[in-house]
């Protein structure tokens, strides 16, 4: 099994340069795309859409419908990780662990008993350690400046680097590393399995949305500078606040994805511990 | 751009290719393909295509090494074969 494995990725890797060999050298002026595809979008995507990024431009305006479905293909993802794991083996185990805050007790409960909430009990892991002071206060200090700076991808991605989807994978990873850092339950507490779950598509529908939006007001879907009569601004301005929008959407769909397949991934559907 | 920096990733992106699918430790093989993202990234940016090398950096080098970490967690971390 493994040989045949071996041969039939030598002849895949095979074609693929031999494919590859086929394509016109890298920077090459006179290759299809650079001779009218490139230089129509570097020169007239500031006059279409007033973008200064051109990459955001063409991801979210030009070819948005693409972007769109990219957005579906994440969140379903996040769906498949829910069912597989959350749906089929998500049961709470029958055994509880609690510590006594004050004196660190250590208390375990058979058979699916509960203690109330309270002061004095917190509930732990199976594999529970101690607190590091060191790594909860770093990564407690770290994490509004983690999700600023993602914020700041998000709204910025217009003139610089980033966009709808880098921003929401690092605004997921800050969630992310509050789970890690503490552990699983703290980071529900603070994003809980619903909104997550609710939150998730409502991103894929804000960009759809938003293309509807655009039928609605008598344009092409997806085609933004519709909404200039909603907006009351001119419809260049407006193809650049639709993409905006449709960022938002992209942020919020994408950020709640990564932490549901990290909950969904990381306490095997159970929900009940983390890493 | 300095075509020794170009040589030298590149030789790097195939040395931890290759070592993340030989190397039996499954923890080993996610930190190793973390390392391979971010090689990409750096070839990424060397290209110019700064959102590219952006998105690798996010969700290559950042988000998937915690999955894969998170994934040889729950399950085993030696490979069968």
């Amino acid at each position: 099994m493994k040989i045949i494995g071996l041969i039939i990725t030598i002849i895949t890797g095979a074609f693929l340069v031999y494919a590859a060999v086929d394509f016109p050298a890298w920077a090459d002026p006179n290759s299809p795309a650079s001779t009218y595809l490139s230089p129509y979008f570097i020169e007239n995507s500031m006059k279409d859409t007033s973008v200064p990024n051109f990459v955001t431009s063409l991801l979210a305006d030009y070819r948005g419908f693409d972007t769109m479905f990219e957005t579906t293909v994440i969140f379903t993802a996040g769906l498949v990780c829910f069912i597989l794991l959350r749906i089929s083996g998500g049961k709470e185990p029958e055994t509880r662990h609690y510590r006594h805050v004050l004196t660190g007790v250590t208390v375990t409960l058979k058979e699916g008993r509960k203690i109330p909430a309270s002061e004095d009990f917190e509930r732990i892991d199976d594999l529970w350690t101690p607190p590091d002071l060191i790594i909860k206060t770093g990564c407690r200090l770290m994490i509004p400046f983690i999700q600023l700076f993602a914020l700041y991808v998000i709204a910025h991605g217009h003139s610089s680097p980033g966009g709808g989807f880098q921003g929401g994978v690092i605004l997921g990873a800050s969630i992310i590393l509050l789970a890690i850092s503490h552990d699983l339950r703290t980071a529900l507490e603070r994003m809980r399995e619903k909104v997550v779950a609710i939150l998730c598509p409502v991103g894929v529908a804000i960009y759809a949305g938003t293309g509807t939006l655009c039928l609605l007001l008598g344009l092409n879907f997806l085609d933004y500078s519709a909404l200039a009569s909603v907006l009351h601004v001119d419809p260049i301005s407006a193809r650049s606040h639709g993409i905006l929008m449709v960022e938002i959407g992209v942020g919020i769909a994408v950020m709640t994805t990564m932490i549901w397949i990290y909950n969904n991934i990381s306490s095997a559907g159970k929900y009940n511990q983390g890493l | 751009m300095f075509w020794q920096i170009d040589l030298a990733i590149l030789t790097l992106v195939v040395v931890t290719a290759v070592g993340s699918l030989m190397v039996k430790d499954l923890l080993g093989a996610a930190i190793l393909f973390g390392a391979y993202s971010f090689l990409m990234c750096l070839l990424w940016s060397i290209m110019g295509a700064v959102d590219v090398a952006f998105t690798e950096a996010s969700v290559g080098a950042g988000v998937s090494s915690v999955f894969f970490v998170a994934a040889v967690f729950r399950t085993s971390r030696r490979t069968k074969d």
